[in-house]
């Protein structure tokens, strides 16, 4: 795999992709749970979601098929389009 | 290495390396400091102070062309170097009268593995001889190389070759040219256009470093003020940058002008058109639907380039535009799509005239004049008809000017037969009026060999002072 390519561009933009603006508050804002398919990940997160709806924070819940692949790309648009952020139960 | 005394490059592969083996072991036997660098097999030859050299960096250093090459040092200066294995020359530059006794008395080496394609660009690279000037782009690990270029917004939609160090400093090394030098300011954004990332851009395109050469002019071609880059870019009409190719550099790299020219299937004519573009929206930044306002676009705006055929009675557009006869050259003009004329009846010039300025009038609208100019490309068979008549490129041309005059109550579009003649009557143009401006027709011949079609490639509808005009460069 290539590891180093040269920009074509005129460079006027920065070479990474900029990461989205972090949260401010959690007020007001829906938040994905995405539950990796990891054993007792869904503890760790049904935990969160009580807190979080606690909090009056609007909760959605989501699942990757599997934790040795990456999340499929229709999961990913999903998220993206219906929650202002996501917390990933990521290992054991 | 000794900083006084003999260096060796070899490789056990080249004949002559081994036919001087044993004089190598005679150096070594009659006391000479000798060092002996192997490029490929590290057990030969049989010399006590043998390096292995498989990396080649020291080749590199030392800037060995062939092998064998035997080299004096004196307090680790070169004093001279011998290339292959002549007698004489071998026993005068090491003093040793008798040296390669029995041998042949002249054998030429071999190509230096350090200079083989591919290896010397690595080695470059490897050692910072050449520095690129442009930012360096490093992947994650998994990132897949393609998709990256897509992920990066660096594509026209289809997929692009990676441009790595390597495949860019093998385009570079096409000519004669310091990668860092500007050749002018990439529209929209007026951004320093150098020759390293015009080859950048070809790499990705799918370019053969042959190609690099009819770019780079193409690019050049593309930034003369005349021809008005920012605004073909930007406007709402269909147009894109199309490339002529004229002269010998046409057949150096296999480029297509007979059957489906404009078509898929060439790789000189698909690429050098997409190196073009891609440049220009790289460089540039104009993006469609952002800076490119194109209502349509065309498919040529993926690359449009092409080649004359030159083995007419015909002047080619090369050297209607000014160019020595016999040069090579690029031709830029701005174009749609093409039109196709079909005209299987007329068998005299006259008539196939009246043929091709029918069509020729519905450029832009029938009922416009003067609005853009127009390549005509005469197929074969077309052609033919002409030059059995004996009628030249200029006769044509002059011809087709004459018969696409429009009435000027033609010219009111679209409205009534009474409002026309009444505008005809207010503006003076009742009369006849050209369709094209003085200058403003380009025939071209180029085709495959079946069929009595031309073709008509209309451009920008603006021209000269306020528009786009024709440029041409050599290229070199």
């Amino acid at each position: 795999m290539t590891s180093v390519l040269l920009d074509p561009t005129g460079e006027l933009k920065p070479s990474q992709r900029e990461p989205v603006a972090k949260l401010d508050s959690l007020a007001g804002k829906t938040i994905g749970l995405l539950d990796i398919s990891k054993a007792r990940g869904d503890v760790f997160l049904d935990r969160l979601d009580d807190l979080l709806g606690d909090r009056g924070i609007t909760v959605k819940r989501y699942k990757k098929p599997t934790f040795t692949r990456p999340a499929p790309l229709d999961l990913v648009n999903i998220m993206a389009s219906e929650v202002d952020g996501v917390i990933e139960g990521l290992a054991d | 290495m000794s900083s006084s005394g003999y260096v060796a490059v070899v490789k056990q592969d080249c004949p002559t390396c081994v036919l001087i083996e044993p004089v190598l072991q005679q150096l070594e036997a009659a006391g000479v400091a000798l060092t002996v660098y192997v490029q490929d097999d590290p057990d030969f030859p049989k010399v006590s102070n043998r390096v292995d050299d498989r990396a080649l960096d020291k080749s590199f250093e030392l800037d060995i062309e062939t092998v064998p090459t035997l080299i004096r040092f004196n307090n680790g200066t070169e004093q001279a170097r011998l290339i292959g294995w002549e007698q004489n020359e071998w026993r005068s530059f090491t003093g040793i009268e008798q040296l390669g006794e029995g041998l042949p008395t002249y054998r030429p080496g071999c190509g230096s593995k350090s200079v083989e394609p591919g290896i010397a660009e690595q080695l470059a690279l490897r050692h910072g001889t050449v520095k690129f000037n442009a930012r360096e782009v490093s992947l994650a690990e998994l990132e897949d190389d393609i998709e990256a270029c897509f992920d990066r917004g660096w594509s026209d939609g289809l997929p692009v070759v990676p441009p790595t160090p390597e495949r860019v400093l093998r385009m570079l090394n096409a000519v004669a040219r310091e990668g860092h030098e500007i050749i002018g300011q990439m529209p929209p954004f007026g951004v320093d256009c150098s020759v390293e990332k015009v080859a950048i851009n070809a790499v990705m395109a799918g370019c053969k470093p042959a190609y690099f050469p009819v770019v780079l002019a193409a690019v050049e071609a593309a930034l003369d003020p005349a021809f008005c880059l920012h605004g073909l870019l930007a406007t709402t009409w269909f147009s894109g940058p199309m490339v002529i190719v004229n002269g010998p550099v046409r057949q150096a790299i296999g480029m297509n002008w007979q059957g489906n020219l404009l078509g898929q299937g060439n790789r000189a004519n698909a690429s050098i058109g997409r190196a073009l573009q891609l440049t220009v929206r790289n460089v540039g930044g104009g993006l469609p639907q952002d800076t490119d306002q194109s209502t349509y676009g065309t498919p040529l705006k993926f690359g449009c380039c092409f080649a004359e055929d030159d083995a007419t009675p015909w002047q080619t557009v090369a050297e209607t535009m000014g160019v020595t006869s016999g040069r090579s050259a690029v031709t830029l003009f701005s174009a749609d799509g093409p039109l196709g004329v079909a005209d299987q009846k007329s068998r005299d010039p006259e008539s196939l005239v009246q043929s091709l300025a029918g069509s020729l009038k519905a450029v832009n609208h029938v009922e416009m004049a003067n609005g853009s100019d127009a390549v005509v490309l005469i197929g074969p068979e077309h052609g033919r008809v002409f030059d059995q008549a004996g009628w030249s490129k200029a006769d044509v041309t002059a011809a087709l000017h004459q018969a696409t005059h429009i009435a000027g109550k033609d010219l009111a579009m679209g409205t009534t037969d009474a409002a026309k003649a009444s505008a005809a009557e207010s503006t003076g143009t009742a009369g006849q009026i050209p369709k094209f401006r003085p200058g403003g027709l380009y025939l071209v011949r180029a085709g495959g060999d079946a069929g009595l079609f031309s073709a008509i490639i209309p451009g920008w509808v603006m021209k000269g002072s306020v528009g786009t005009d024709p440029v041409t460069r050599e290229i070199r």
